[in-house]
């Protein structure tokens, strides 16, 4: 059975740093496609529970693709939803910039209630605060590289010499100089992809929506695009929401990571959560074969000091992976200290550090 | 294993049910028959009070000429226009664009294969009528593409447009070239004007059709690519959905054209000058000779029009295009061919008589076919007329006596219990509407002998069609020689399929059918190709490996699977079979195609031939409707049995 998590149900711990108002909140949304909609749509109230929907859906025909989900997403994070296919993923992050329009439910941009968006507001919104990545690129066949990335600055009506500058700014930052007036076709998909990300890059957008953006590379090339996005993550500190079926890549990364399963959330929480705690058999299933020493931190297997533990162990913060530990640990016998803000906050035994590695349960 | 055995066992049962029921429906339809023929036969009568009634609908029309006249008016103005054009540029002018154009869009070939048609056109002393025929359609062309292209652009953005307009064009396709003829001088009378409102009307379904497809054919992503990035309907649309279609549109426009051409031919019957009338009076003197030299004129400028407006296609497609990066140098370069062809072709009236195409180069085929026709005719006419009489005698003769003089109660009953059989309950109605309209119209016994004639040809269309492509797909070799022709023929407007036909068999009821087979077997045999190649390789394979004989293959495998394109073939046959029986009354078949041409003659027989066309139509709606569901049950059949 899956278990919807409340959004902060599952957080242990704040992110130091970062203002409480979330970017994107969005409330009990709910997306069913087929005759029974239009009924649903019309239900009013606090909402609908999950019974009276479905025997709607029953009777009148149609599918629920996206059940109940609630969630938040922080400023200058990036927020993960994995799922499989026909999990309800892709549809949700079409609901948030209603290029699906979403049947009940709340979203809001920086407090502003996105359903109630006319579609003037909404293409503004589009224009300017949100960009969309497409797994399979969305590129216009007909168009240069550099006229594709410069297509949005277009819509938005900018003159042609800003937008093939910025165009060109945004071919530098993915690494494609001197492809700007190559046709899509003649790119490689790493290439494509790249240029699907400047397109989005370019009108400078507050959030990026990616919708599995590498699921259709080889995985060399998907694990350079990782990087890249963790690259430009950190230096320009976009908001993203990041869509796909990869755990690993969710894992690798995503600041949340949320869980989806046939429409309904299952978990929502940090990777090392995830890992560490997951919410049911189905999320335990997946996260089986990670290996948990890679995305675990010290503070998973750490148990408090005693006065007798030795003082001279080696130090670590705990947000530190076990992985980054291993190397000090197989060096001495006595047990690494963990130390946040000059405090210790407890001790790793080697024990349980070899525990972890060879897959006993850490709790 | 049992599993299995019980699927087939299901499977068995609803199908002996089904061939039992077919048993008993032929029994008891022949048993009616011997008891009840010659009774409730519905005797044609020229003067059924009908056809005087809708005699009277011409003074509603001519009531009401301040709004027709102007539409009658500006179309005929609009030809003047295109005919001024082309009498100005003379023929060195014509010539010398059709070159450049061929250069630009094509190539060397392309511009040898323009300027030597145009100027053939000039040496078999048909330039005028080939150049009244062309202005004729370009003007419908204009006007269809004006209003065919929106409409698709509209149809293929709009679910909601798209449900009003497929059905309507769906009719439109099946409607046989003749009956637009008449409502047409109802409502224009004859000339320039009701031919070019024929063309276009006859011609505007793949401007929209394809439109349409070639923008619904715009990837979703890209389309929500841009909508993500904020992109308005409009802008999608100019940006996105227009240029990534421009080729769909292209082609659809192409097809407009070889539709013109073909319906610009036989719209000599309601006055349209050109090559239709050449063809029209040399078929009625039964001078092959002359309608092969009009023919070739025709094929000639069908060819040439098609690699042009086809190569133009090509050219348009922003896709083509990166594959070329040219420097303003080689495009100057690129450019001077076309533009010196161009020149030469404007600035040739200053040293040659360019409003008259030299008559010292002409050259005709009309003696030297009228001999080989007699020597056919004098040395093979026993063959010919054996083929004629025997199935004249033994398969046409009965079955028309059978329609004929049936009660007109147990062929429309008959034709319903089929209609359900094949394609269920929604075509049995449809057939039973449209032959109780027939009976309405009083033109039942010579609705039965267009029957007769339609499903005699398509019986013929289909036992050679797919031989033909039972053999081609077998054959690589075979193949590569059919495929220029079937190309060719599928170009070649209708008219000129009467010409070999005439040929062969006279002027008789049989000669029609022969056009009619002619005409419709080329795209049956492409389509029984296309379904027999397209069954998986993997299962022949696997039947290979379980040791089927080539016959086994063919029988068990191939045929089964490619049963939706056998039936499709067979509704296409049905449908262009009927269009071109209809025509053959220019050669001798009778009936419901006479009643038009008749009626298009003579002012007291107007309503009769009103109710004719009327008549096709519905033959040819019911004929459609049956066949056509007959796919959709098959089909239904196997997903029940999978």
């Amino acid at each position: 059975m899956t278990v919807a998590v409340e959004p902060h149900a599952s957080e242990s711990s704040a992110q130091p740093g970062m203002s409480d108002q979330p970017t994107i909140a969005v409330r009990n949304l709910w997306k069913v496609f087929g005759p029974a909609e239009a009924r649903i749509a019309r239900q009013s109230g606090p909402g609908p529970n999950a019974e009276s929907v479905e025997q709607t859906v029953t009777k009148l025909g149609g599918t629920i693709a996206v059940q109940d989900v609630s969630f938040d997403v922080r400023p200058g994070e990036v927020f993960v939803v994995m799922g499989l296919s026909g999990s309800g993923k892709s549809t949700l992050v079409r609901c948030l910039t209603r290029l699906i329009e979403p049947t009940l439910g709340e979203i809001d941009l920086d407090g502003e209630n996105i359903r109630k968006a006319s579609q003037v507001r909404l293409r503004e919104l589009r224009r300017q605060r949100f960009s969309m990545v497409f797994q399979n690129f969305g590129l216009l066949p007909h168009r240069r590289v550099l006229d594709n990335i410069a297509f949005g600055l277009e819509l938005r009506g900018e003159s042609k010499a800003t937008r093939l500058a910025r165009a060109q700014e945004m071919l530098g930052l993915v690494g494609l100089e001197g492809l700007a007036d190559r046709y899509p076709e003649q790119l490689s998909g790493g290439q494509q992809q790249r240029v699907g990300l400047a397109r989005a890059l370019a009108g400078d957008p507050e959030v990026m929506l990616l919708d599995e953006p590498f699921s259709a590379l080889d995985p060399l090339i998907r694990r350079d695009m990782q990087n890249e996005v963790i690259r430009l993550h950190d230096d320009l500190k976009k908001t993203m929401v990041f869509i796909t079926h990869d755990l690993a890549e969710a894992l690798k990364l995503g600041d949340h990571v949320m869980i989806m399963r046939a429409g309904k959330v299952v978990q929502i929480g940090r990777p090392e959560e995830l890992v560490a705690r997951p919410a049911d058999a189905y999320v335990e299933d997946f996260v089986r074969d990670i290996p948990k020493s890679h995305v675990l931190t010290l503070r998973w297997v750490m148990r408090p000091a005693t006065p007798d533990d030795p003082v001279d162990g080696p130090i670590f913060p705990s947000t530190a992976v076990i992985r980054n530990a291993l190397h000090a640990a197989a060096g001495t016998e006595k047990p690494i200290r963990v130390i946040d803000d000059n405090r210790l906050v407890g001790v790793v035994d080697r024990a349980s550090i070899l525990e972890t590695i060879a897959g006993a349960d850490p709790g | 294993m049992t599993a299995l055995r019980w699927r087939t066992a299901a499977l068995a049962d609803p199908t002996s049910a089904r061939r039992a029921l077919a048993v008993v429906l032929v029994i008891g339809a022949a048993i009616a028959f011997v008891l009840f023929r010659g009774q409730a036969t519905l005797t044609h009568d020229d003067d059924f009070p009908l056809f005087r009634s809708l005699n009277g609908v011409r003074d509603v029309v001519d009531d009401n000429r301040y709004v027709l006249d102007p539409i009658r008016s500006s179309v005929a103005s609009l030809v003047d226009v295109f005919n001024f054009a082309i009498a100005s540029l003379g023929w060195p002018g014509i010539i010398g664009i059709a070159g450049a154009l061929g250069l630009v869009f094509g190539g060397g070939w392309l511009a040898i294969l323009a300027v030597t048609g145009f100027a053939s056109l000039g040496i078999l002393g048909l330039w005028e009528a080939s150049m009244a025929t062309l202005g004729l359609m370009l003007a419908a062309v204009m006007i269809a593409v004006a209003i065919g292209v929106p409409l698709g652009i509209l149809a293929g953005r709009s679910r909601r447009a798209s449900a009003v307009i497929a059905p309507v064009l769906d009719v439109m396709q099946i409607m046989p070239t003749f009956a637009y003829l008449t409502p047409m001088t109802l409502l224009f009378f004859i000339g320039a004007a009701p031919s070019t409102v024929a063309t276009l009307i006859y011609a505007i379904p793949p401007a929209i059709r394809i439109t349409a497809l070639g923008i619904r054919g715009v990837p979703e992503a890209t389309v929500e690519a841009a909508t993500s990035l904020g992109a308005t309907s409009r802008q999608v649309l100019l940006k996105v959905q227009l240029p990534l279609a421009r080729r769909a549109i292209g082609l659809g426009i192409n097809q407009t054209i070889m539709m013109a051409l073909s319906m610009v031919v036989i719209t000599a019957m309601i006055g349209a000058p050109g090559l239709g009338r050449n063809i029209l009076s040399a078929v009625q003197k039964v001078d092959v000779g002359a309608a092969f030299d009009a023919g070739l004129a025709i094929v000639i400028l069908a060819i040439i029009l098609d690699r042009l407006t086809f190569a133009a296609g090509e050219w348009l497609d922003p896709r083509s295009h990166f594959t070329r990066a040219q420097t303003l140098r080689q495009r100057l370069v690129g450019w001077s061919g076309p533009a010196a062809i161009l020149a030469a072709g404007l600035l040739a009236p200053f040293a040659v008589d360019a409003t008259r195409f030299p008559t010292d180069i002409t050259f005709s085929f009309r003696s030297a076919i009228n001999q080989s026709v007699d020597w056919f005719t004098d040395s093979f006419s026993g063959i010919t007329k054996g083929i004629k009489d025997v199935l004249t005698a033994n398969i046409l003769n009965p079955i028309e006596t059978v329609l004929t003089e049936s009660p007109w109660w147990l062929v429309v009953v008959v034709a319903m219990i089929l209609a359900w059989y094949l394609s269920g309950r929604r075509a049995s109605i449809i057939a039973g509407l449209c032959l109780s309209a027939i009976v309405l119209l009083g033109l039942w016994g010579h609705s039965m002998s267009t029957l007769a004639n339609v499903l005699v040809a398509t019986a013929l269309t289909l036992a050679i069609g797919i031989a033909i492509g039972i053999l081609t797909a077998r054959s690589d070799r075979l193949r590569m020689v059919l495929r220029p022709i079937l190309d060719a023929a599928q170009t070649m407007p209708a008219f000129v399929y009467l010409i070999p036909a005439l040929a062969l068999f006279d002027a008789t009821r049989f000669t029609a059918i022969v056009a009619a087979v002619i005409y419709a077997v080329p795209p049956v045999i492409r389509l029984v190709e296309i379904g027999l190649r397209a069954v998986p390789l993997t299962i022949v394979e696997a039947a290979t490996a379980s040791g089927a004989t080539e016959r086994q293959l063919l029988w068990k495998v191939r045929l089964p699977l490619s049963q939706r394109a056998l039936l499709l073939a067979a509704n296409q046959g049905i449908v262009l079979v009927l269009a071109m029986v209809v025509v053959g009354a220019l050669v001798g078949a009778g009936a419901l195609g006479y009643d038009v041409i008749t009626g298009l003659a003579q002012g007291k027989d107007f309503g009769k031939g009103l109710a004719a066309g009327v008549a096709i139509v519905l033959l040819g709606v019911m004929l459609d409707r049956i066949t056509q569901g007959a796919g959709g049950r098959r089909r239904s059949t196997v997903a029940r049995a999978g």
